[in-house]
């Protein structure tokens, strides 16, 4: 046993939590004073609060559960930083990637059986059949998937990433994006244009799988063509970078990014041998669309963020996605096991003639930008938005802060200029997110719960605190073996 | 003009993001040049035509940035590449910037410290469940404890005391109730002057008491250490105490040292003597309700809280203070003489822990036998808590008259309610109450409890007898509650003030051994009330 010589040695300075009478000696005597505003952590059992204090890091003590984890996170923290996602080419059909993927349909968020799926899910189901022509009517799609004729896989597992329902079915063409440091590929389906009506929000009508056509037969080779044109492909990073200074925040509000998206493709789709009418459909859809960088957003957070996942013993968050019923999170040291809990509804505006009663709980693959920093980490980027899902440019600054105290790190990559450019806000740590009891943002846009409804409003959400506590809980049980 | 150039990789910024680093970095070190710039084609030649291409800067891709530094003086460019690095990551908001300012108030521990000025204490004082996660945290990054919480399971006290020992600090509690740091009072602590006497105590109004005797004696305390009362049980050993004991023995401001604690465990018991009696200092040791023990070398033994701060003041050099045995005596004569036969029973109402054992401990070797909700031995424990048998002394810090209500040291309501209860029984002979000043307990006592003694006088007037109330104030002229007025505010209702625990308890027991031997000497014999 060591004497303890630091408690008399060093000026009392002293943090204080719990009863606030017990700070009067404290203050007179002019010792330096800092006092909590002490919480329960997590879920407020005791059990959490004793596992999570067992993972905490020590800088005398680097063999510790907590040292360890530490110094995995910035292993991971430095993958974040360091990644490159380049949009490198476009996938004709999901099933050139995956050659054996069969009647597999990938979706958002982690997995769920069609029994439990919401509205737009069963609906993006069913549309997605029949795009497939694997069945001629909805009723006999819906007969298919009860027959187990079809087989479920989160995107997420496939290293892909879906908005809302986040539909793949086989002959849909995907965006390519590598990450040039660690050379893997990420891959997202293209924003459709139609707004209410599409497969995203769970509509099947014909016009619906018209428009998937068209994506598939002059979207894709278009694009295709013009990231070809690209020398080397087109980086991602210094366009979603700039767009922040533009005032996206590249999940919720894309319109700067679109417009630099729509800048590099004009100038190669020019160049190609692509026609003038497919070049001017192809522009004129993204054009329509604000969104529709989104894909790519996506894609390249998640070609991030999976360079940062399989690091052993690191309590990073790598996936935050959401199914429409439950919200699933994925932590680099822990394999590929997902923490589940009960999605919410997001807390917005709602467009004229809805309310929150119509609305679905949070649902897609989106939140992944909030995963890798960017959405509502990055919200104080873009205050006109805040307005759009309910809030004031406070509100934005405020978010932007608030995760601050849940990351690890910053990404000098992605900074924000009314916070006197500091970098946003990355690498959600489970530890802190129970510690702090501060659930992650999602910016997010609210589905209408029956299929095919489309888009009702917009707000925010929280991911539920019962993920962060269970995946705490995993953690502390590797401390345990 | 020297250069020095390095790449930073795969970080896109804008060219005035850039020129900003740039500009803040010349005016933070008084670095001659610095030139920062995305590593594409035509910067490149922009940095060749000035002068300032080097070959380290030729495989920058243009995600790259490039970094120049122009200086003379080499820890010139050293500085400025570690300040322009900095900057690029991006500066968390300072202590006291309007960006801090915005930031919501810590929550968590870790928080805490990153805005704390060099926190190297956490006073904790959430509910015993939480409490020792909090502690852990604390502990894991370098602070010492206060654990003021109670009710922690057992297996997490050893496990953060194991760690505590590990990193040499210290865990004072659970069940910590005060202690003095370095000057900085912590917890329920009274004002006293720093001076050359250490204490360590498993009881809190125990080291509350002693360091008042002895600020009052003219001496005054180096450290207080608080090692709450589970720390001499064998489960836990000691470890506290003993750490305690060996930070003052290193402490140059401590010449003696005193220990104030319930008896503890008998091989915890053995560790401290011994530790104690290598230490090199003088020590005293009071075992409040042990064996009486022999002095030993350096090692001094009392047995109550009073003969403990006079004999470390002793030990001081100082003059040892006088008793005050004849002013008692006289006490004592005078309140039998106002007695009826039928009062015979010592009511010991008590807010502090340790001043109900030592009542206990002083009418025990009277052979006066007192029954307790925190009896010296099982066999005197009162049946129902709400009834007192007897003699009787009572804690009501104890847990069961706390649960979901504040400390009585802060709320006297209990007490209250407890003191006028206790004045309707007509075998009452004398109420001891202390009152403990200080930081933490409430703040005008006498102003709460000075009527209610009225009262409960009045009350045992109209039934024709008189009612002694034996006070003492557990304090110091600086406590915030001012010592001398608390005092003059309960005499004038009508108490008698003791000028320490010890004194009080010893005041109620020559009442209750005169009351008894009147009682033979004239062959009465009631009938009536509770048995010897």
């Amino acid at each position: 046993m060591n004497a303890a010589p630091s408690a008399l040695q060093n000026k009392t300075s002293v943090i204080s939590l719990g009863a606030s009478d017990l700070d009067r000696g404290v203050e007179s005597s002019g010792a330096p004073l800092v006092r909590l505003q002490w919480q329960p952590v997590g879920d407020g059992s005791p059990e959490v609060a004793w596992s999570l204090a067992q993972l905490v890091g020590d800088t005398t003590d680097a063999d510790c559960l907590g040292s360890r984890i530490d110094r995995a996170n910035a292993q991971v923290l430095e993958r974040i930083l360091t990644a490159q996602p380049v949009w490198v080419d476009i996938a004709a059909h999901a099933s050139e990637v995956w050659p054996d993927m069969g009647r597999t349909l990938l979706h958002a968020g982690p997995p769920i059986a069609w029994n439990d799926m919401c509205g737009p899910m069963k609906g993006g189901v069913v549309g997605a059949i029949l795009y497939e022509n694997w069945a001629p009517s909805p009723r006999d799609a819906e007969q298919l998937v009860a027959s187990g004729g079809i087989r479920f896989a989160p995107c997420h597992e496939f290293g892909a990433v879906g908005p809302m329902t986040g539909i793949i079915s086989p002959s849909m063409p995907l965006f390519v994006v590598q990450n040039k440091t660690s050379g893997n590929r990420a891959y997202a389906p293209m924003m459709e244009s139609g707004g209410a009506k599409t497969l995203r929000f769970g509509a099947f009508a014909p016009e619906v799988i018209e428009g998937l056509k068209l994506i598939e037969t002059v979207l894709a080779p278009c694009l295709k063509a013009a990231v070809a044109g690209i020398d080397g492909g087109l980086p991602l990073k210094p366009l979603m970078s700039q767009s922040l200074h533009m005032g996206d925040d590249v999940h919720n509000r894309n319109t700067a990014a679109t417009l630099l998206l729509y800048r590099a493709v004009t100038e190669s789709l020019l160049k190609s041998s692509i026609s003038r009418d497919l070049a001017h459909e192809t522009l004129r859809t993204i054009g329509a669309d604000d969104m529709f960088f989104l894909s790519l957003s996506m894609a390249a957070c998640k070609a991030t963020m999976d360079a940062a996942h399989g690091v052993p013993f690191s309590s990073i968050v790598t996936a935050m996605a959401r199914n429409g019923v439950n919200v699933g999170i994925r932590v680099s040291g822990l394999n590929g096991q997902w923490f589940v809990g009960p999605a919410d509804i997001p807390v917005g505006l709602f467009l004229p003639g809805f309310s929150e009663a119509d609305a679905n709980p949070d649902i897609g693959d989106s939140a992944i930008t909030e995963t890798a920093g960017l959405g509502a980490f990055a919200m104080a980027a873009a205050p006109a938005m805040v307005q759009f899902v309910g809030g004031t440019p406070q509100d934005a600054l405020r978010y932007s802060r608030e995760m601050a105290h849940v990351t690890i790190g910053r990404n000098p990559g992605f900074t924000l200029p009314m916070l006197d450019f500091i970098g946003a806000p990355v690498g959600i740590d489970v530890r802190k997110v129970v510690d702090e009891s501060k659930r992650p943002v999602i910016n997010t846009a609210t589905a209408h719960k029956e299929p095919g409804m489309g888009i009702i409003g917009a707000g925010v959400v929280q991911a539920p605190m019962k993920c962060f506590v269970d995946a705490v809980g995993a953690l502390a049980t590797i401390g345990a073996r | 003009m020297a250069i020095q150039s390095s790449i930073k990789a795969n970080l896109y910024k804008d060219s005035v993001s850039l020129m900003r680093i740039s500009q803040v970095t010349v005016a933070r070190t008084g670095v001659q040049r610095v030139t920062l710039l995305m590593g594409t084609r035509s910067n490149k030649e922009f940095l060749q035509q000035a002068g300032l291409m080097s070959p380290a800067l030729e495989g920058a891709k243009p995600g790259d940035i490039m970094i120049v530094v122009a200086d003379d003086a080499p820890e010139k460019r050293a500085a400025a590449e570690q300040e322009i690095h900095s900057l690029i990551v991006g500066e968390e908001p300072k202590g006291g910037s309007a960006e801090a300012a915005a930031d919501a108030p810590p929550r968590s521990i870790s928080r805490g410290v990153a805005i704390a000025d060099h926190a190297d204490l956490a006073m904790i004082s959430v509910p015993g469940p939480y409490a020792a996660a909090e502690a852990l945290k604390a502990l894991r990054r370098g602070l010492n404890v206060l654990l003021f919480s109670d009710n922690v399971p057992i297996e997490q006290e050893q496990a953060i005391k194991r760690v505590a020992a590990q990193k040499g600090l210290l865990v004072m509690g659970p069940d910590c109730g005060t202690a003095i740091i370095n000057g900085v009072p912590l917890g329920f602590a009274n004002v006293v002057r720093r001076g050359a006497i250490g204490l360590v105590g498993a009881s809190g109004t125990g080291l509350q008491e002693v360091m008042c005797q002895i600020h009052r004696h003219g001496q005054g305390i180096s450290q207080a250490i608080g090692t709450g009362s589970h720390d001499v049980s064998s489960e836990v050993g000691g470890i506290t105490m003993l750490q305690g004991l060996e930070l003052l023995a290193a402490d140059a401001q401590t010449k003696v040292v005193a220990i104030v604690s319930k008896p503890p465990a008998r091989d915890v018991q053995k560790r401290v003597i011994e530790r104690a009696g290598a230490i090199g200092k003088p020590v005293v040791i009071c075992f409040l309700g042990g064996e009486p023990a022999a002095s030993a070398g350096n090692v001094h033994r009392t047995s109550s809280l009073e003969e403990t701060a006079r004999q470390a003041v002793a030990l001081t050099g100082a003059r040892q203070p006088g008793g005050d045995e004849q002013s008692i005596e006289a006490l004592a004569t005078r309140i039998c003489a106002s007695l009826a036969p039928t009062q015979r029973y010592l009511r010991g109402l008590y807010s502090g822990g340790t001043f109900c054992s030592e009542a206990q401990t002083i009418w025990r070797a009277a052979g006066i036998r007192t029954r307790s909700n925190a009896p010296l031995a099982e066999a005197d424990r009162l049946a129902d808590v709400e009834a007192s048998q007897g003699h009787t002394a009572i804690d009501l810090g104890s847990d069961e008259f706390t649960v979901g209500r504040p400390h009585p040291m802060i709320d006297y309501g209990v007490r209250i309610e407890r003191l006028l209860k206790e004045a309707d029984d007509p075998t009452v002979a004398c109420i001891v109450l202390d009152v403990v000043l200080g930081y933490g307990s409430h703040p005008n006592p006498a102003e709460i409890l000075a009527p209610a003694i009225r009262r409960a006088k009045a009350a045992a007037r109209a039934q024709g007898r008189e009612l002694p109330v034996i006070c003492f104030v557990c304090g110091t002229d600086a406590d915030p509650q001012a010592y001398e007025t608390q005092k003059a505010m309960l005499a004038d209702a009508g108490a008698e003030i003791v000028g320490s625990s010890t004194g009080a308890a010893r005041a109620a027991q020559a009442i209750a051994s005169r009351m008894e031997a009147d009682d033979n000497a004239t062959g009465r014999r009631v009938m009536q009330g509770g048995e010897r």
